[in-house]
């Protein structure tokens, strides 16, 4: 870890609305000494991959309620790829089920936080899997 | 119901209980407490049927009439969606509540590059007329109500359920239909919205100066609290912002020159039972008795049915838990009493899977019946208000008022509440008590049983709905087949037509009819709409 403070993009891909959880990880990454930026609602996949860049973060984080979690994080994933942003880590939370956290895990996520995750666990997570930088 | 602050010793006895509110409970309540609120039974309360309405708007309470039951309902194709209504009305269901896909309520079509993934996913996917010729397929539309879940193109959706009816021989003056377009709360709370405020504002508006004209017997908005709620705001915050928000409408209809009792009994509410069951109950006599004075001290409306606060009042989402899900029966059954005891007309329950997927017909069920019991075999019909008289509760009930009156006149400072949203500091309150709630429950100073308390044991399966694309693939077949075999020039010129109003500040609904008869799309529309108003753009709140 260097001593650069942690920069995170909190997106809300897709056209659902809810934002209460997404919000309320804004304000707990916050408080965790993180720098966070806020995508706004009904954002596409291309748009919070170019905010990656331009904001350069070290962590994406989607917040996704709909069910659309699996082809979302797979186009995010994709796109991330293609951009050569292997540096940038991956957080999912929202609504996830259980069964479907392997499934995220397998296509590139680095950690899913479901809806009640504790704001330690998220917060320590971003913190020890953010990689170094020079 | 996990939403009060418990103070205790170190021997477990309650030393304060702090509602969310800000309220402090006290042990005991006499006759003392009432004086020190100035309690006075006609100027609080009156009878039920009586001017500030706080007892119930109605005489006789649900002796006269049980509420309606509208459980939300909606997935998939329009045939997914009508068989499931079929259902739920031959149980005993007494309205439906219309849930939209996120591409209907966001207004693009199924085949929108826009909307891949998410066509009838959170609700039915809507097009065209054809689709609700479907989903409201052999449903008596003169005898039950049907509530739309839909803001931004609440207008498009009325004016495609006017369409429905007159093809089933339904009258427009004969159906009840209910469009939430509430777009100020979408903005707050639930996100699907489209046009920036002011063009949103006045779409608003025409969906409520037609109704009043042409569909006598529609609710043409349903100020949803609700969602404002769910999002993290306070029972207070809830009502005061609800009353703030109907006022922006009420303005809106006022300045098209239309007198206060022409329009604004038709207004109804949409409001969360989710919290303390004394706060709640408190909550919605305080509602009751301030929407009344609200109307008829600043509006000076003279009818008393203008002065009605009507609503449904639901079980919130909120409350229910992914953890031991089956609790949920039983917190919504608590959610439900809360209601019946506060004289809701109308009500719904989120269904004890809903924390993870749409409802099963299973579910959907135990919340008609947990509804339908307390009418039929726990005794709510039998009193109007029957926790009037309470020490406590009258207590509480003059508390909540006078903190909703405080802030109200918050909003009034701001400017009202077209502006308070429109700069995103509404939205900011409301993210910052999500934020307080949630390290609330992670410190268990607000408890939640089985996710900060009782966390062992089973933990209960629930079935989940699977997503599946062949809705999506169904849908999109449809929808060619629709812009293949329909007029296209009758399409383009009431596509026109419908521009021309909205450059001109017209009233769009008259022309949104034509275009739905004409089976335009709901895409074709909402772009005549985008093209002209733009989008809006969300304010900063970090």
């Amino acid at each position: 870890m260097s001593d650069r403070v942690i920069r995170v993009l909190i997106a809300k891909p897709g056209l659902d609305g809810h934002d209460r959880g997404a919000k309320v990880m804004a304000h707990a990454l916050k408080d965790a000494g993180m720098e966070v930026i806020y995508s706004g609602l009904h954002q596409t996949v291309p748009a919070i991959v170019k905010m990656a860049v331009q904001e350069d973060v070290d962590v994406i984080g989607l917040s996704i309620m709909s069910g659309a979690h699996i082809p979302i994080s797979k186009k995010v994933m994709d796109l991330i790829k293609e951009e050569g942003l292997d540096r940038v880590i991956v957080v999912v939370g929202g609504v996830i089920p259980a069964k479907d956290i392997h499934v995220l895990k397998g296509i590139g996520v680095a950690g899913v936080f479901p809806g009640g995750t504790p704001f330690e666990e998220s917060v320590n997570f971003i913190k020890e899997n953010v990689p170094s930088r020079s | 119901m996990g939403v009060a602050r418990y103070i205790k010793d170190d021997k477990d006895r309650i030393e304060d209980v702090i509602l969310q509110s800000g309220i402090h409970i006290k042990p005991l309540y006499t006759p003392e407490d009432l004086k020190e609120v100035g309690f006075n039974y006609t100027k609080d309360l009156g009878n039920s049927g009586e001017y500030p309405f706080t007892r119930g708007i109605h005489k006789l309470g649900y002796r006269s009439r049980e509420w309606t039951t509208r459980q939300y309902t909606g997935f998939g194709t329009p045939e997914d969606t009508n068989q499931r209504f079929k259902l739920m009305i031959s149980q005993g269901q007494t309205g439906l509540n219309v849930a939209f896909d996120l591409p209907t309520q966001m207004g693009y079509d199924s085949d929108d590059p826009m909307v891949e993934g998410e066509v009838g996913r959170v609700g039915m996917a809507i097009d065209s007329l054809r689709d609700f010729e479907i989903a409201f397929k052999d449903i008596a539309l003169d005898r039950i109500g049907a509530g739309l879940t839909i803001n931004a193109v609440a207008s498009i959706m009325l004016a495609m359920y006017q369409a429905v009816a007159e093809k089933f021989g339904f009258s427009k003056q004969a159906i009840s239909a209910t469009p939430q377009n509430d777009i100020l709360k979408e903005i707050v709370g639930r996100g699907a919205w489209i046009f920036p405020v002011e063009p949103a504002v006045r779409l608003i508006g025409d969906v409520i100066e037609y109704s009043i004209k042409e569909m006598p017997r529609t609710n043409p908005v349903s100020v949803a609290g609700y969602h404002i709620r769910e999002a993290g705001a306070t029972p207070v915050q809830e009502i005061a912002y609800a009353i703030q928000i109907a006022n922006a409408y009420i303005d809106n209809v006022l300045e098209r020159g239309h007198a206060i009792d022409e329009f604004v009994a038709r207004f109804s509410f949409n409001l969360d039972v989710f919290g303390n069951l004394w706060e709640q109950v408190a909550k919605f006599r305080a509602a009751r008795k301030l929407w009344a004075k609200n109307i008829k001290e600043k509006y000076g409306a003279k009818n008393d049915k203008s002065m009605f606060l009507r609503g449904i009042f639901g079980g919130g989402g909120g409350g229910l838990t992914k953890e031991q899900p089956e609790n949920n029966i039983v917190r919504s059954a608590y959610y439900a009493l809360a209601a019946a005891l506060s004289g809701a007309q109308t009500t719904a329950l989120c269904s004890y899977d809903e924390a993870y997927t749409i409802p099963t017909p299973h579910a959907a069920l135990i919340s008609l019946r947990t509804l339908q019991l307390l009418m039929d075999e726990v005794g709510l019909r039998d009193t109007v208000d029957p926790l009037a008289g309470s020490y406590f509760i009258e207590t509480l009930t003059k508390q909540m008022e006078a903190k909703i009156v405080e802030e109200m006149a918050k909003i009034d400072k701001m400017g009202g509440m077209v502006k308070a949203i429109s700069t995103g500091s509404i939205q900011k309150e409301v993210a910052r008590q999500a934020y307080e709630f949630e390290k609330g429950v992670q410190r268990s100073e607000l408890i939640k049983i089985g996710v900060n308390k009782y966390t062992g044991g089973e933990q209960g399966e629930v079935e989940l709905h699977e997503y599946s694309d062949t809705s999506a693939i169904e849908q999109i077949k449809s929808l060619k087949e629709v812009r293949r075999t329909r007029n296209g020039k009758e399409v383009a010129s009431s596509l026109k037509a419908l521009e021309k109003a909205a450059r001109n500040e017209e009233n769009v609904m008259p022309y949104l009819v034509d275009c739905c008869k004409a089976y335009a799309t709901v895409g074709e529309m909402t772009s005549v709409f985008r093209n002209i108003f733009g989008e809006f753009v969300e304010p900063s709140i970090f």
